[in-house]
């Protein structure tokens, strides 16, 4: 027995292969966070007087907040002042095409698989390619153009679309929401913006790769994403970090609005470095997706493979206030080594006739934490709700941990909500099973991790969904035989 | 092609095999029987390199090669196949993509060039309609499910796409009623050629009607203690076990 423990150890102890650093000259704030930083940065991003405003009263409120402990989670206190909040590739001139862009940013995507002229080429998908913080390029906005749709970094769109952003911004997940949303709110550095008209369907899935690259540099994206009556939406986020001693922070905030018979699929693969295998460095991704059905028959879906991070803190939720509006989390979380997540989803019925989906998949190895944490609540108005919920949980080994944290509220008599929970372990009779067919070890767990997390992956649109096969195999890699 | 020299295995300090010494050639067919706790499904497991047991003395070379110091996947790749007597569920992995990652392991191993898609299922019909499995069950989660029949027939439909020298069956009519036994027993036939061999580990001599044996073989306390041909199946349906254990049990005293 303990020489199947010994190929699981060694095959949950690989290293993290994205663990590069690609040398660009940085303009950074200098460490720590008070008004004037907050101020350094609408400059630096030329922001209108209304924008840094609402920037300062979202620090304000954040200065007053606690640090939240309530998540399954374990990490030294983060000293907020030790973090650089905003740093950007150096300013180049306007890039009229892709030859432009710093070759070494390309580069490093190309190291990641993530080619834009290849993306551009072959399978039609728009990127805007987002590295430390500033939109380096918005590709293929030109054919949305002509749709009405705008698909732009978060900068930009406060400059030409400030009416959009004003009503948007903050109508989801409000300034005051939590404390890493305050905190995102003041010191935003980029992100994307995505609006689509009505009645348009968006003939492309929409993309963005996000990547860590300075020394110390924290990350807090802004994504919004509009969605008016009858339209469709299909977007895609990515991200790979490179390696690193110290731990980073990372505050994103997505927010998606779906207006009547509006469907938004947002589809999430996340690779940020989770720390070598002893635990040391990795990134701390606390962050705030929410999505408002606030349309009748509006449909908001949710997929995520999270395969990094040293800590993660994240839940997708669904406001489903329109009626018959339906929210979907479909989701993969795989921690090894010593990774701890704590993630789910909040499902809040509001409008009648509503309906939710969750299927939750984790995956642990090594000396790992995994956590699923839901809220499924039926409003009292919320007639005829509807939840179906499922939470399983992969063991690899006998030193990981997974734990499930289901929260219902029903506080209506006609709801109908199911859960199911299953707890299983990799069977060294799975494996061998494989072995005594030509299969190794290795490739055996791949197969079986990949056929138990095959409910989610199918979620994933095409591309992305290779993706991520090829990434749970990698996570899970080790130097067996 | 198989040969078997003092083989002594253990499990957790406990002795099961003492020393067996078996011989089996290319296009025989070996039945092993013996009576429950007899070793019989440890040989197999040894044989397939299972890790919980461990070796302590004795060789096994198959097709010239030491195998006790091959792992368990190079060991199918060499042409060593068993057929389980409890196959595993994998769910979520379908029969074709098990199988293909299996098949262009093996060939790999052999150095040949992956087989493309269209090959791929070209080969799965053919060996369908050989074994007479239908399409639905290969479509499904790997054994999900399963009645114990299908799981059986999967082993055997496994096996005659993964085309081994020597095919191990462990107790493969366990579980299995009238109907999916002669179903099984068809397709071991169909797969039977002058250049492989079979291994019939079971309890019973029904299977033996349909599956004639070359060479059969008692297993008793970790060694075989007799060997015959086909009559020797026969007389053990008729009278059991005991008499041959007392046999032994005369002799060690």
């Amino acid at each position: 027995m303990s020489s199947d423990n010994q190929i699981l150890e060694d095959f949950t102890s690989s290293e993290y292969k994205y663990g590069f650093e690609t040398l660009i000259e940085n303009d950074s704030a200098p460490k720590g966070i008070n008004e004037d930083i907050v101020r350094f940065i609408s400059a630096k991003k030329e922001e209108p007087e209304w924008m840094l405003e609402w920037r300062l009263k979202a620090y304000r409120h954040w200065i007053t907040l606690e640090e939240p402990e309530w998540a399954n989670v374990h990490h030294p206190k983060i000293d907020f002042q030790d973090i650089i909040y905003y740093s950007a590739p150096k300013k180049k001139p306007e890039l009229a095409s892709l030859d432009e862009v710093d070759p070494d940013l390309l580069e490093t995507f190309k190291k990641l698989g993530i080619s834009l002229e290849e993306q551009k080429r072959l399978s039609g998908v728009a990127v805007d390619a987002v590295i430390d913080s500033v939109s380096v390029k918005t590709t293929f906005t030109k054919t949305l153009g002509k749709l009405g749709i705008i698909f732009c970094s978060f900068s930009e769109a406060v400059r030409e679309h400030p009416e959009l952003i004003k009503k948007y911004l903050g109508s989801v997940v409000p300034m005051t929401d939590n404390y890493y949303a305050a905190l995102n709110s003041a010191v935003f550095s980029d992100g994307s913006f995505c609006y689509i008209p009505k009645g348009v369907r968006c003939p492309m899935e929409l993309s963005t790769y996000f990547r860590i690259n300075a020394s110390g540099t924290g990350q807090f994206e802004r994504t919004l994403i509009v969605a008016e009556d009858e339209s469709y939406v299909s977007y895609l986020e990515g991200c790979t970090a490179p390696s690193r001693d110290e731990n980073q922070l990372h505050a994103a905030v997505v927010e998606i609005y779906a207006e009547a018979k509006a469907e938004v699929k947002y589809s999430t693969v996340q690779n940020w470095y989770p720390g070598d295998k002893n635990g040391v460095g990795g990134v701390y991704n606390f962050v705030t997706k929410r999505g408002l059905c606030k349309g009748d028959y509006s449909k908001i879906s949710w997929t995520q493979v999270e395969t990094g991070s040293a800590i993660t803190w994240k839940y997708p939720s669904c406001i489903l206030k329109g009626d018959y509006s339906v929210g979907e989390f479909y989701s993969v979380a795989v921690t090894n080594n010593y990774q701890q997540a704590d993630t789910g989803t909040k499902m809040i019925h509001l409008g009648k006739n509503t309906k939710s989906t969750i299927i939750s998949k984790g995956i642990s190895a090594g000396k790992s934490q995994n956590s699923y944490r839901g809220l499924v609540k039926i409003h009292k108005r919320a007639g005829n709700a509807r939840n179906f919920s499922q939470c399983d949980s992969l063991l690899m080994g006998d030193t990981c941990g997974a734990h499930t944290f289901p929260y219902i509220e029903i506080d209506n008599s006609t709801a109908k909500v199911e859960h199911e929970a299953t707890t299983s372990k990799i069977g060294e009779d799975q494996i061998f099973y494989c072995n005594q067919r030509g299969i190794d070890t290795e490739n055996a767990i791949a197969l079986i991790v990949n056929g138990y997390a095959k409910e989610v992956l199918n979620k994933l649109p095409m591309e992305f969904a290779v993706e991520a096969q090829k990434l749970l195999a990698l996570t899970l890699e080790g130097s067996v035989g | 092609m198989l040969s078997i020299k003092n083989l002594h295995a253990e499990i957790e300090g406990q002795q099961i095999l003492k020393g067996i010494n078996l011989e089996v050639k290319a296009g025989e067919v070996h039945a092993i029987m013996g009576p429950n706790g007899s070793g019989k499904s440890t040989l197999a497991s040894v044989l397939a390199g299972r890790e919980e047991y461990e070796v302590t003395e004795g060789e096994v070379t198959f097709l010239g090669k030491d195998i006790l110091d091959l792992a368990p996947e190079d060991r199918a790749h060499e042409g060593l196949f068993l057929a389980f007597q409890y196959p595993v569920e994998i769910p979520g992995v379908s029969s074709n993509n098990f199988l293909r990652t299996a098949l262009n392991q093996t060939r790999e191993y052999k150095g040949l060039e992956p087989l493309d898609a269209v090959n791929f299922l070209k080969l799965m019909k053919e060996k369908m309609a050989l074994v007479e499995i239908d399409q639905k069950l290969i479509n499904r989660s790997l054994n999900e499910g399963f009645s114990g029949g299908e799981k059986k027939r999967n082993e055997i439909f496994q096996m005659a796409v993964l085309e081994p020298k020597l095919s191990i069956l462990d107790e493969t009519d366990s579980g299995l009623d009238i109907d999916a036994l002669r179903i099984v027993a068809n397709g071991v036939n169909k797969l039977k050629s002058p250049d492989n061999a079979t291994i019939l580990v079971t309890h019973y001599q029904r299977l033996l009607d349909h599956i004639v044996p070359d060479f059969v073989h008692v297993l008793y306390n970790g060694q075989i203690v007799k060997s015959g041909d086909k009559s020797l199946a026969l007389e053990l349906e008729d009278k059991g076990y005991d008499w041959i254990k007392e046999e032994v049990d005369a002799t060690i005293s």
